[in-house]
């Protein structure tokens, strides 16, 4: 690890082992597979084996009579009790959306769409069941090749929307651009499409809810991201108040977007719950995840740059098109508006245009994953090289020549949104500078005119829009900062952590405003009881939001303390600080008086308390965040091609950030790593098929790749800490490793190619696109 | 319970647990919920992400890919069975804490059983035999950084 840290703290800034670890090594976490109440019975789901189709028949007698069953459902059971219910979260109720069902109605839109619920002793017996049940479907022609989906009129995914074009965007294109895209020096264009992927979370979806007939209570345990919004949505499918909802989420086994709503067979098991009151679990097994929990990232663009004969940019334009599936959980699930407003990046472009469409298909919907928008990275930063080697100037030095420097900034960009406290210029540098860049050139030259060797390097360089403060509720989240009469902390968050390791970074962040230890300080969250409602953790926000909900209300508390510290030791509370478990007269350490011992006047001796000074030390306070919270940060890596078998090694990988002041070196260089070897998978392995017909032929881990221990480089960091303008100087990083690694990958790959003169337009670069790309353009080896 | 159901007899982490399960009931299952140790994580089903690995007479296997019944007379070590008394880390598990090798924690326990296995046949493998040995493993947070690292802590600890 290499760079500055500029705001280290007593435990801001340490790279403090994990809180949530011991549980999880030993095997002792609590994930929802793993909780087992009284008479609780499993749920499986009959699901479509056609994409698009009539249900002609639906046949449950034989799965009824099964020993061991209790219910057979269908939608006749459930669907008409949420006819006036919205399913899509709560925040996207008013916004377009898919017309979302419990099961599926009449007809069936997409191969694994659910149809029938059953219920019985044990999961083994209910998917017995599940093989009894008879399902007729007269099969119709499935719309599955999202380039062609808008042009078909005739064969609709959802009649009743009238079309299948789901979102269509197109601002009015600044005349200055026309004319540049026309006439400029240099006017490229190139299309790159990115395949269809999804987020895998280890630990697949999974629901348990439990109604109490007797107290009309609804109680839930669900692996999600979103434990506040989960109870929202399923009081209103349950049609239970909200104040009887409770929502728990302890331990989550990955998330990356697609568990930050509520899914359709999770709603669909709590409705059941609520008709049979009976408790009811559903796990989801990995063929239903791969193929109908949610997709991503199926998107093509067509970018074009104008370019000055000294390689600057004078104007882009993206045409985007992208994939939304059928029932994408989150309105229609399009990213294409913030694709086009973020497309120009971190660079100097004075004029810029896109135009956006996202259509529905017969596939699985799309969701959230991580970076949801970072189609505007992969085809801004692939197309740099394009431009690059169109007007012959190296990547690395085009980008110098159009990045934004410090002394430039703010930046406000063409279409109006300002950068201000980031450094992409500097994590460019710092990482050409690890990687070696200039020698690396000289080697790949060598290595190629004396062995054929074909080694590329690539640039994946971007600004992130984090923790953004736009749109509510994701814009704020709430702190219950709780001292305890023996002066130890309980800070209750409305998160849902799912490998952030945010027990262990909001409990540093808390007692370095406390000035208490690290280990008085426990995390309270995943659970809606003990907790304030909070926006659920994704979007890069906890270190920016949490984190400014912890220090809003840790300082109500701190304030208190001092006051009742001031009162006790005849000082005034401005002479005071906090410092190791003490509240001592600044520059008179020898004055003090301990934490604890203010803690147990303030709950057990009122007496010594200021007068009219209440009992009690805790406080509850929100912070909402500002417009966008920028971080930034530059990968670069190397790759070999090996041109008998078309295979890609990466060799090495650096990745330069700025993601402000660290809270715990450790879990940010963590979070970098998973983010970048998921983006390694996307630009190399990971691809969901679906044939004409709209079955998906990756259905397991043997056909849906994702890396192993023996795909991924070493990965190294570099880190610039400039500080935010939110408290303690944070920027949310948690997506941004998989932003910039698959345009970084796909450009190192890319760059070998190009030594051969071979080139490549979209992902995976697995070893058959490969070998095709070299087939296509044969040069003999040298 | 069926007339059909079978008696299997085996060590589970130094216990004796007998019962009397249906042939079909995997030991994956059979372990979360007959024994109700819920450490033993099922991740795909089909044998390929490694969550569920246990040791079976010593040898890592995939518990979701072997019946209960297979496992008569056997002696099975889970995640929870390798720690010290009074939750005390095993050296293997100590590293990963140590390198930030777990996020989520799901994959955890097949990589502890895993690393575990490989380090008692191998006791200082390479970094080449680690990636091997770990390749059937599936982590999706931590990019394995941190997991190749605490096998190496483990291996010089």
């Amino acid at each position: 690890m290499s760079g500055l840290h500029s705001a280290a703290g007593r435990f801001v800034g340490q790279s403090v082992l994990r809180r949530e670890d011991a549980r999880l090594l030993t095997g002792h976490g609590s994930y929802v597979d793993d909780i087992v109440l009284p008479g609780m019975l499993h749920v499986a789901f009959v699901r479509s084996d056609i994409a698009r189709g009539r249900i002609t028949r639906v046949d449950v007698e034989a799965a009824r009579a099964l020993d061991g069953v209790h219910a057979v459902l269908t939608s006749d059971d459930l669907n008409p009790r949420v006819e006036s219910v919205q399913m899509q979260p709560t925040m996207l109720a008013s916004m377009p959306g898919a017309p979302l069902r419990p099961l599926a109605n009449g007809d069936v839109r997409f191969v694994g769409e659910p149809i029938v619920l059953v219920v019985a002793d044990s999961r083994y017996i209910a998917e017995d069941a599940c093989d009894l049940v008879e399902v007729d479907i007269e099969q119709l022609p499935a719309v599955v090749d999202f380039e062609r989906a808008a042009d078909d009129t005739h064969n609709l995914v959802h009649a009743e929307l009238g079309s299948n074009v789901a979102q269509d965007m197109a601002p009015p294109v600044h005349p200055d651009l026309e004319r540049v895209l026309q006439d400029a020096p240099n006017v490229v264009t190139a299309t790159f499409h990115q395949q269809r992927q999804t987020n895998v979370p280890m630990e697949p979806r999974g629901v348990i809810a439990a109604y109490e007939p007797s107290d009309g209570a609804l109680q839930v345990w669900m692996s999600t991201q979103n434990p506040h919004e989960v109870r929202l949505a399923c009081a209103r499918v349950a049609g239970v108040p909200e104040q009887l909802v409770r929502v728990i989420g302890r331990d989550v086994g990955g998330g990356f977007g697609q568990k930050f709503f509520t899914g359709r067979e999770e709603l669909t098991v709590v409705l059941a719950a609520r008709v049979l009151g009976r408790a009811l679990k559903w796990i989801e097994d990995r063929r239903e995840n791969l193929i109908a929990s949610n997709h991503a990232r199926l998107d093509r663009g067509t970018a074009t740059f104008a370019v000055e004969n000294d390689g600057a940019l004078l104007g882009v334009f993206l045409d985007h098109l992208e994939d939304c599936g059928a029932f994408p959980v989150g309105g229609t699930g399009a990213t294409g508006g913030f694709v086009g407003i973020l497309f120009p990046g971190p660079y100097r472009v004075p004029l810029a245009g896109f135009h956006t469409r996202a259509v529905w298909t017969n596939t699985c919907g799309r969701a959230a994953y991580r970076g949801p928008w970072m189609f505007e990275t992969v085809a801004r930063e692939q197309m740099m090289d394009v431009a690059a080697r169109a007007v012959g100037i190296d990547p690395l030095d085009f980008r110098r020549r159009n990045v934004v420097q410090a002394g430039e900034l703010p930046y406000t960009s063409a279409f109006g949104m300002t950068l201000d406290t980031v450094t992409p210029a500097e994590t460019l540098e710092q990482a050409a500078a690890i990687i070696g860049y200039d020698e690396f050139r000289v080697e790949q030259r060598r290595a190629f005119e004396t062995d054929g060797r074909l080694s590329g390097i690539g640039i994946g360089l971007y600004v992130e829009p984090t923790s953004m403060g736009m749109m509510d509720p994701l814009s704020t989240d709430a702190a219950l900062v709780r001292v305890q009469p023996t002066g130890k902390v309980s800070v209750h968050l409305g998160t849902g952590s799912h490998g952030q390791s945010i027990e262990t970074t909001m409990a540093q962040v808390v007692a370095e405003e406390l000035g208490i230890d690290f280990d008085d300080v426990v995390v309270v969250q995943g659970d809606t009881e003990p907790t304030p409602f909070g926006r659920g953790t994704g979007g890069s926000g906890t270190a920016v939001i949490a984190g400014g909900a912890c220090r809003a209300a840790s300082a109500e508390v701190r304030a208190k303390a001092l006051d009742i510290a001031a009162h006790l030791m005849e000082a005034s509370p401005a002479d005071l600080e906090l410092a190791d478990g003490r509240i001592a007269v600044r520059g008179t350490p020898s004055r003090f008086i301990a934490w604890a011992e203010v803690a147990r006047a303030a709950h057990l001796d009122s007496a010594k308390l200021p007068p009219g000074m209440q009992s009690g030390l805790e406080a509850t306070a929100t912070f909402k965040a500002p417009p966008i919270t920028w971080s930034n940060a530059c990968h670069i890596c190397t790759v070999e091609v090996e041109r008998a078998t078309g295979i890609v090694r990466v060799l090495r990988y650096v990745v330069s950030e700025d993601c402000g002041v660290m809270i715990n070196p450790m879990v940010v260089e963590g979070q970098i790593a998973g983010g970048v070897v998921q983006g390694i998978g996307g630009a190399l392995y990971e691809h969901l098929v679906y044939d004409s017909d709209g079955n998906p032929l990756t259905a397991t881990f043997l056909d849906y790749l994702v890396p192993t221990a023996t795909e991924v480089p070493v990965i190294e960091y570099g880190h610039v800490e400039t500080p935010s303008a939110t408290p303690g100087g944070h920027k949310g990083m948690g997506e941004g490793g998989a932003i910039g690694s698959p345009p970084c990958v796909f450009n190192a790959v890319a760059d070998a190619l190009a030594l051969v003169g071979a080139t490549v337009t979209r992902t995976p670069l697995g070893p058959t696109a490969v070998l095709g790309a070299l087939a296509s353009s044969y040069t003999p080896a040298p | 319970m069926h007339d059909d159901d079978i008696a299997v007899t085996m060590n589970v982490n130094g216990e004796r647990r007998r019962a009397r399960v249906e042939a079909r009931l995997t030991l994956a299952d059979f372990l979360r919920e007959e024994c109700a140790l819920t450490g033993t994580h099922l991740g795909c089903e089909h044998g390929v992400c490694g969550a569920c690995t246990v040791l079976l007479d010593g040898d890592a296997v995939r518990s979701c890919l072997v019946f209960a019944v297979q496992a008569e007379g056997a002696r099975v070590t889970t995640v929870e069975g390798l720690g010290g008394p009074d939750g005390a880390l095993s050296p293997v598990q100590d590293a990963l804490r140590a390198e930030h090798g777990l996020q989520c924690g799901f994959c955890t326990p097949g990589f502890v059983v895993s690393i575990t296995a490989l380090l008692a046949e191998n006791p200082n493998p390479n970094d080449q035999e680690v990636r091997e040995a770990l390749s059937g493993n599936i982590c999706r947070c931590t990019g394995y950084q941190g997991i190749v690292k605490a096998v190496q802590r483990a291996v010089s600890s």
